[in-house]
Formats: structure tokens, sequence, C-alpha cells
């Protein structure tokens, strides 16, 4: 099992979210968080003083899928969020070594 | 303006006795209905200032101090309003001496209305004895107790967000018993002011000012926000929390300033009255709407972007400015007056910042120096000589600047003003209140 981590720009959230339901992945967990990357800031201004913000607001999807369904999974989320414009994210994969559903104690892929 | 109200009843007085007069004359009992119904229903008009200014200051300070500034809004009005009743307008209106007027407790009706409302049947000596004063006494107090809360409204905005509570009340306390009274007796009470010929028709000076003065003094003695001023003097923005509710407040406080303005003719008893109230709304409206276009014009030519806030801030510039003058008989000298006070704001906001003073709501920009130039305003446009009017403004302002000092220093070094640097962190909704404005959206909303 792998942790597919992507972080992409809030507006692209629907259309990831619906590339992956076509997959039939079934869960999903989202965080709202703020970063920056290559993509700097940007400045705004109140009552007179400038200041900039560093850290842009972005949303964190974070999806455990079986092996064999990573690079589609991958792909699936990359085309969904990409715009082509500079800020479009990252997507990570991590090992995952072990996997529980709460409500019957199923483990590992069975609890996918 | 202030003692226009005694030769509008004496005119009505002396109509009514006349034998064959045609039906255009108003009775004096007509007369003094509607005098008390000006007072009354423009005094509910600016009450309703208050909570404009408690909407305005909520919505542009952070949501961690947003409860606090609420509660100091509606204790200051209340303690304004009691204080003023105690000692408050005796010492402003009553046998005014030149100085101040006198030290009497609790200000209640008259021996004369006592006796109308308390007879069975009403008799005609009765009824005169009490239509002779022009207005029903309680209104009059009533109509003035309004302004002195809205003075004391001016300081909560700037010193928000890292002032301690009862200090804050103790110096309102102040502010509404002695310095506002003492000041107001100079003119409105017939002092030496208003002999003199300084002409302040609703108080650009005399409400607005003074409360900005007091502003500008505490803020100095408090100091700034933590994090507010950098180590190079830059200035570091803390945007407001909640701008529409900033928004909401100056349509309120718009709206109010109608019997702000309107009720300072002080009577409406007769068709010039009327015409006259007339005149004061719509110079009112147009001042308070240059205003805003001035800010907006203003700061889009400076940064190249509207700032709502600074549109907000310059309907209030506008308002205030057009205070001391109203009256006026040509209707564009107030987007003149009110246009060039919407534009003082947009400079003077960033030049307070810069001056190291820390005013969260620009109400020194508003109230100080749009009342000053309302005011000088007055002088300018024929209403008045410039020299008296600029002798009322440094006389009022060194009064109120010293008495202010006094007051705020002593807070400083017997109680404290300031909340230390980790409850100011914290907020003073939980430092002060132990509660959050918000709960679903703060600590708590962790917990449930």
């Amino acid at each position: 099992m792998k942790l597919v981590m992507a972080i992409i720009k809030p507006f692209k959230l629907e259309d990831v979210r619906e590339a992956l339901t076509a997959l039939n992945v079934e869960g999903l967990t989202v965080t709202e968080v703020k970063g920056f990357g290559r993509q700097k800031g940007q400045t705004e201004i109140y009552r007179g003083a400038e200041y900039t913000l560093s850290f842009l607001p972005k949303v964190k999807i974070e999806v455990v899928v079986p092996d064999d369904r990573i690079d589609a999974t991958v792909e699936a989320i990359q085309a969904a969020a990409h715009t082509g414009r500079i800020g479009d994210g990252k997507v990570f994969v991590t090992d995952v070594s072990k996997a529980v559903r709460i409500r019957t104690g199923e483990t590992n892929n069975d609890a996918l | 303006m202030r003692k226009s109200l005694l030769g509008v009843a004496a005119i009505a007085a002396g109509m009514s006795l006349a034998p064959t007069i045609a039906s255009a004359a108003v009775n004096e009992e007509t007369a003094f209905v509607f005098n008390t119904f000006s007072f009354l229903i423009h005094g509910v008009l600016v009450m309703f200032m208050a909570a404009g200014f408690a909407m305005l200051e909520a919505g542009l300070v952070r949501t961690k101090n947003t409860a606090a500034i609420c509660l100091k809004n509606i204790a200051l009005y209340s303690i304004a309003g009691i204080m003023y009743y105690a000692v408050g307008y005796s010492l402003m209106y009553t046998d005014v001496s030149g100085y101040i007027g006198s030290l009497s407790l609790f200000y209640d009706t008259s021996a004369e209305e006592l006796a109308l409302l308390g007879a069975d049947e009403k008799t005609a000596e009765q009824i005169a004895a009490v239509t002779g004063n022009g207005y029903s006494v309680m209104s009059d107090w009533f109509f003035q107790m309004v302004f002195v809360a809205t003075a004391a409204s001016i300081v909560s905005g700037t010193v928000a967000e890292r002032i301690k509570f009862w200090p804050f009340m103790i110096f309102v306390v102040v502010l509404t018993a002695v310095i506002y009274p003492i000041q107001g007796s100079w003119t409105w009470g017939g002092g030496w002011l208003s002999e003199m010929g300084f002409s302040d028709f609703a108080g650009s000076t005399i409400v607005h000012s003074v409360g900005g003065w007091a502003a500008l003094v505490g803020a100095i003695i408090l100091g700034p926000r933590k994090g507010k001023f950098g180590a190079n003097g830059q200035v570091q923005p803390i945007p407001g929390a909640n701008l529409p509710l900033a928004t909401m407040g100056t349509f309120i406080l718009w709206f109010g300033w109608f019997g702000f303005n309107g009720g300072s003719q002080l009577a409406l008893g007769s068709a010039a009255d009327a015409a006259a109230i007339a005149i004061v709304y719509v110079n009112t409206n147009l001042g308070a709407a240059a205003g805003v276009v001035a800010a907006m014009a203003v700061s889009q030519m400076l940064y190249g972007k509207i700032d709502l806030t600074m549109a907000l801030n310059g309907a209030l510039a506008g308002l205030v400015s057009i205070t001391a003058g109203p009256d006026l008989q040509s209707h564009y000298l107030s987007l003149v007056i009110g246009g060039v006070g919407g534009a003082l704001v947009v400079f003077a906001i960033p030049m307070i910042d810069k001056l190291k003073i820390d005013d969260v709501v620009g109400a020194i920009s508003v109230h100080l120096v749009c009342g000053i130039w309302g005011t000088l305003a007055v002088g300018i446009f024929g209403g008045g000589a410039i020299v008296t009017q600029v002798v009322g403004i440094v006389a009022i302002g060194a009064f109120t600047v010293i008495v202010s000092a006094v007051v705020w220093f002593a807070l400083k070094f017997t109680m404290g003003l300031r909340v230390d640097e980790e409850d100011e962190f914290r907020g003073l909704d939980q430092a002060e209140l132990g509660l959050e404005a918000y709960p679903e959206f703060g600590p708590r909303a962790q917990v449930m």
C-alpha cells in the first residue's frame, strides 16, 4: 500500500475528486494548508501599508491505495490538478506499512 | 445655533396671545410638542450611532478581540448616560458662568412639568408654565446625553486590542462627567466661547475633536500593539476581521448622523425650523457622499487600489467635516467640505502610522483631523470668523489634551493601562472576558 499525497490549488479539488471517483478510489482526506514553492507570495495593501503574503492557500489530498493502483492514481491527480500555470503543486508517494478499518477490523488491502 | 431656541419659543408665545391671528401661527403648545419630538426622535437616531461604532470597530479588530470591543462599546454607552445624568448635564448647562456650569447631583425634570404631569385636570396656567420653556426639560437632556456618548465611543476604537477594560472605563467616567461637559459649557452652555462667536453647529470640535484628542493622547501613552511597527519603521498591517460588519457600522453611523446634525437645530416648532432641518439633512448626506468619493479617488491614485476601509473612513470624514456647519445654504459647499475631509483622511491615516501612533480604526484621522477641518471650514466659507474658530479649536484642544493626559498617566501608573504581552497575544476575549467571539473557529473549535 502507498500513501499518495498531493498539494494542489484549492479550486482544483472538485476536478481531482471526480477523477479519483472514476478510478473507484473510495476514500480521501482533504486538509486546507498554506505554503509556497517556486510560486512566490503576493502583495496586499491595507490602509496604506504594504505587506507580502509568503504563504498561499493550497489543499492537501491524502489517499492510501493498493500497490497496483499507484500509477493510475498519480496520473489521474496530475491530469486533473494541472493548469499549466505556476503553483500547480506536487504529488508524493510514500510507503504505508499497515492499514485497519476501524468499524470491522479488516486489515491492509481489505481496509482500503 | 444652540441659543436660537428661546427666540423661537418667544415668537410662538407672542403669536398665540394675538386675538385674530390667521391660522398660520403655531401655538405654543404645538411648538412645544414638536420641539420635544425633535429632541427625542433625533436623539434616538444618535443613540443608534452607538451600534454603528460598535459594528465598525468589531469589523476592524481581529477575531480574538471582537467580544472585548463589543463589550467596551455597550459599557461606555451606558456609563456615559449615567455620568451625564449624575453630574455631566448640570456641569455643562446649568447656570454656566463663563467657564463652567454647576455641580449638582442628578438632573431631573422641572417642578412645572411634574405639576402638570401630576394634575388630574390640567389647567391652562400649568400648561403654559411648561410650554413656556419651549421643549420638555428631559428631552434636551436626552438629546445632549447621546452626544457625550458619541464622544466617548470615538476613543474606544483607537485604543482597541491592547487596553485594559476597567482603566478604560474609568477614563470614560472622567471624559463624560468632567472633560466633555466643561468644554461643552464654553459654547453650547452659553460660556465664553459662544460669547466670542465661536460656531460649531453640531459638534465637529465639541464632540468629534474632543473624542479625537482623548484618543490621540491615549494612543501615545498606551503605545502601539505588539508587532504593529517594525524595528526599521516598517508598518505591519493588522487587517480587520470582518469588513461587512465595518461597512454596516459605517452605514448605521451615516443614518444616525441625520439625528446628530438635524437635531442640532434644536427646534421643530415652526416652518423655518422645519425647512432648516431639511437643509441640514441634505448637507449631511452630501458631505458623507463627497467624503466617500474623494477617499476612493485618492486611494486609487495613491495606491492603484481602492481600500474599502478608506472608503468607509471617507464617509465618516465627510460627516465629521460637515458637522460644524451643516446649515449652509449652498449645498455644493457641502460637497467641497466633505470631499476635502475624505481626501484628508486618506493622507492622515498613513501619516499617523509614520508617527508610530497605532490607531486601530483611524478615529484620530476621522474625528480629530476632520473635526478641526470642519470647524475651520465654517470660518472659511462665511459662517464665522476664522480667528474665532481657531481660538475655539485650540482652547478646547488644549483643555482636552491636558486633562486627558493627566487621567491616562494616572491610570498607567496606578492600575496599568495595557494587558501584558501574553494576554495581548492570546486576545482580550480570552484574557479579559474568558470567552470567544466566534467559538466555532477559535481554540474551542478543537474541543467540540
